[in-house]
């Protein structure tokens, strides 16, 4: 397979595109650590939604129209008037709420086992753009639908810019391209959510995995393998990603698709979290529904936001909680990167940031107010804590010793 | 690491199945993204059968209506044009509908289901214009000739009254006529064959 | 320390589900209780029965066709085209309303909604309540009254087949709460037969917001049938290769 004297359709292919050697780079002679565990499947789960996404993203707008009069007849036109529209829809309205599951699950791996550490930074800063890309996307795509819950979710989130002082409310008209939200916004989302998003997501990708291949890819238990290698030059601890790699994901792929289907052909709908039933009336201007709640994914946020008394303070927090995110290589002084060799102060941590993300995502759920409002200011305070207090307690924290090699 | 002891046998037949499967399943994928783009229970209802009542065409007379997007016309043909198609087939380039452009039961002399009346789809089998109906004879602008029939403006091809096309004019097939019915005396049905119900 | 961290995350999917972003409340009543099945065929036909007799004049379903509905309950077209359809004679019209939307506006204070998602949108539950609660009430100007929505513009569409009823109230600690109803006028179906009624027609609703239901569900066996068969090869193949690594 290497070398380029080689003749035949690949040869040829070969001698003017690097086909084989990408392969060979990415793939084939690609060194990956042995040690891989479950949290290990989330990456190329996430390419398979991606995926997911965008095939049946291009076959939902052959039958979508961009309009506020025919949009929501236009989905029930699908659902009902064209051939499997009903599969399409489902599927990705499904694989939206899976691609934030996974992802979630693919940063809380990150976390485990210190894989943003140096000389990862640059990594985990793409796959944060990524998220953010990924939450603009999401945001955008659930308003074309135009249901109550698109048109007043939308209303909600737009007004938060008015927040910002100075010129707040003329950068609301903008977003909007109107006084209210109409038309214009419905088309305008509608653009960026097809074309402009799924572009900047694609090249993020992309630059994402071309920079872990570069360094390597982490493990659970934290330890380089390039420091020991065979007199070939290939990591001890290393295998090929493929064939080893390949066969272990596709059987991976094949329990998430299992679930997914479970989803997709029994729980659509999954009792209103990934598709919220007041979004089944077409959106009405003039009747906002009894209690408006964000998609599940964006709670823990909402719940931040409204844990503020104040407007402009809210605003700020809330994109800070994502923001700070960013800087988690900076924050992190440990001499050591996975869980296995960190102390108790970082295990007892982080498994308080998971319980305040979980605890501020069911409030988010809920309508504010009394003891529900208090536990969010409780949750927020954790949430900031984790990041803000990481120099301290991960360089005050007694860490094992890291073994030479890694552990089965 | 090592290769040593393997099964190659167990392994080659594995990767074969679940490639086989795998591939089988990404194929099945595959149908519903496909039938998703053929034309959609909205587009089956626009090209529904369309009934006419045809009692009120008097002899000579012609009517347009629309089935799936196109026009369709129902003519009346009077005794006298009858009689003009009985004597006129020397100069058609296919007289006796020998080319697909109807169904069976209207492959005879007047291309017609009951002789009077000529059910078509008033478009020009040459490039899609739709024809002038020129039911007046002698009319020597069209043809020294001309014993009534359909004219096309756009690239002069013309058509007998029973939509049969002369020879030496740009198109080269008869009009179609679609598939169609009566019910009882007096109605029409258009995108219906005979002894299809509703 | 694993299973602790699988516990977390299994919670971690599982708490958002218990909160449920759900339908709006709909208050008890006791002795209703909702058995649906949107597969009982015979339900359906019956519930399309009232709801062509009953609803559709006023409310539209203008996402429904009637083809489709004929399909999906077994009905023969010409039956369907003769007793269920009133507004047009083509089966492949979606199921439009006879009223128009201004004499409606002018009749009701607002145009009746269209019901093709009622069931969806709001909740079968709602819906099948809804139906059930109409009560007798002086104050309001039709003489009725209704426990899900309260001072509602749609009259008791279904009166003569239900009967009148009255709302009884009760004290506890001073505050009044709605105890039940009780018929005070019997009608032309005996309570067990309006609540069949009732079923079969938010059967139909049911059905009508989600027409691809009937076939999603026997589609996705097959397509659990599949995967785990494959996943059970994929497996099969993983652990054959995995035997290389030490």
């Amino acid at each position: 397979m290497s070398g380029n004297a080689q003749g035949g359709l690949l040869g040829w292919i070969d001698a003017r595109f690097p086909l084989t050697r990408m392969w060979n780079e990415h793939v084939a002679e690609y060194y990956a650590p042995k040690n891989f565990n479950f949290w290990y499947f989330f990456g190329s789960l996430a390419l398979l939604v991606l995926v997911n996404q965008i095939v049946t993203g291009i076959f939902l707008t052959m039958h979508y129209k961009p309009s506020a009069e025919e949009a929501f007849g236009s989905v029930e036109y699908i659902m009902r008037d064209v051939d499997w529209g009903w599969l399409i829809r489902y599927m990705h309205s499904t694989g939206a709420s899976a691609f934030f599951i996974v992802i979630y699950l693919h940063m809380f791996r990150a976390m485990l086992y210190g894989s943003y550490q140096r000389p990862r930074e640059l990594i985990w800063i793409l796959g944060m753009l990524i998220y953010l890309v990924l939450m603009a996307e999401a945001f955008m795509g659930y308003v074309l639908p135009w249901g109550q819950m698109s048109y007043w979710g939308a209303q909600v989130i737009i007004s938060l810019f008015g927040a910002i002082p100075f010129f707040g409310d003329e950068l609301v008209t903008w977003i909007r391209g109107d006084y209210v939200i109409g038309d214009a916004t419905l088309n305008r989302f509608f653009a960026l959510h097809v074309i402009a998003l799924p572009l900047v997501l694609l090249a993020l990708v992309v630059a994402h995995i071309l920079a872990l291949h570069e360094v390597g890819s982490n493990n659970p238990d934290g330890v380089d393998i390039k420091q020991h290698k065979d007199k070939d030059g290939k990591p001890l601890d290393g295998i090929p990603f493929h064939p080893y790699y390949t066969v272990k994901d596709i059987f991976g792929v094949g329990v998430f698709l299992f679930l997914c289907a479970l989803v997709i052909f029994f729980a659509p709908e999954m009792g209103g979290l990934f598709l919220e039933y007041p979004n089944f009336e077409r959106a009405d201007p003039l009747a906002t529904p009894d209690h408006i709640a964000p998609v599940w994914y964006f709670t823990p946020f909402y719940a931040i936001l409204r844990a503020v008394p104040n407007d402009l303070a809210g605003v700020v927090l809330m994109f800070a909680a994502v923001i700070v995110l960013f800087f988690l290589p900076w924050l992190d002084r440990s001499p050591v990167r996975s869980i296995r060799y960190r102390g108790w102060m970082y295990k007892t941590a982080l498994t308080l940031f998971v319980i305040s993300f979980v605890v501020l995502g069911y409030l988010g759920t809920q309508p504010a107010g009394g003891l529900y409002t208090l536990l969010a200011q409780v949750g927020t305070l954790i949430y900031f804590g984790f990041f803000l207090l990481m120099p301290f307690y991960t360089s005050w924290d007694k860490t094992k010793p890291v073994p030479d090699r890694v552990t089965g | 690491m090592s290769n040593e002891g393997v099964d190659t046998g167990r392994r080659r037949f594995l990767t074969r199945a679940t490639v086989a499967v795998g591939g089988a399943g990404a194929l099945a994928a595959l149908y519903p993204f496909l039938a998703s783009m053929a034309p959609s229970e909205r587009a089956q209802a626009a090209g529904a059968p369309v009934e006419i009542d045809v009692s009120r065409l008097e002899p000579g007379e012609r009517l347009t209506t629309e089935w799936r997007g196109r026009p369709v016309w129902v003519v009346r043909r009077s005794d006298e044009m009858l009689e003009r198609l009985r004597t006129q087939e020397i100069r058609l380039r296919d007289p006796d509908s020998d080319r697909d452009q109807q169904p069976e039961y209207a492959r005879n002399l007047y291309r017609s289901i009951r002789e009077e009346f000529l059910v078509l789809v008033g478009i020009c089998t040459h490039l899609g214009c739709s024809p002038l109906y020129r039911p007046d004879a002698p009319a020597p602008e069209i043809h020294e000739q001309w014993t009534g029939g359909f004219f096309c403006p756009c690239h002069g091809s013309y058509f007998d009254l029973a939509g049969r096309v002369y020879a030496g004019v740009p198109a080269q097939l008869n009009m179609a006529v679609p598939p169609h019915r009566y019910v009882g005396d007096t109605v029409l049905v258009v995108g219906e064959d005979e002894g299809e119900a509703a | 320390m694993r299973k602790i961290i699988l516990l977390v995350i299994t919670g971690l999917l599982l708490a958002p589900m218990t909160a449920m972003a759900a339908w709006p409340k709909v208050p008890d009543v006791e002795g209703l209780e909702l058995n649906l099945d949107v597969h009982n065929k015979a339900s359906l036909q019956r519930g399309a029965r009232l709801f062509h007799n009953y609803c559709l004049s006023c409310h539209s379903a203008q996402y429904m066709r009637y083809r489709r509905m004929a399909e999906d309950l077994g009905l023969p077209e010409d039956v369907v085209v003769e007793s269920l359809m009133f507004t047009t004679d083509n089966i492949h019209e979606t199921m439009q309303v006879a009223m128009p939307a201004e004499d409606a506006e002018q009749w009701f204070g607002q145009a009746p909604p269209d019901l093709s998602l009622i069931a969806r949108s709001n909740g079968p539950r709602w819906v099948y309540t809804f139906l059930h609660g109409y009560y007798q009430d002086d104050e309001r100007p039709v003489g009725m009254n209704n426990l899900v929505v309260s001072n509602t513009s749609m009259p008791h569409v279904l009166v003569e087949l239900q009967g009148i009823q009255r709302a009884i109230y009760d004290e506890v600690n001073g505050e009044t709460r709605f105890a039940g109803f009780e018929l005070v006028q019997e009608g032309s179906m005996s309570p067990r037969e309006y609540d069949r009624a009732v079923t079969d027609l938010v059967n139909y609703l049911t059905y009508i917001s989600e027409p691809a239901r009937l076939q999603r569900e026997s589609i996705g066996l097959w397509v659990l049938i599949f995967l785990a068969l494959f996943t059970m090869l994929a497996y099969m193949l993983k652990q054959e290769y995995w035997k290389d690594v030490h």
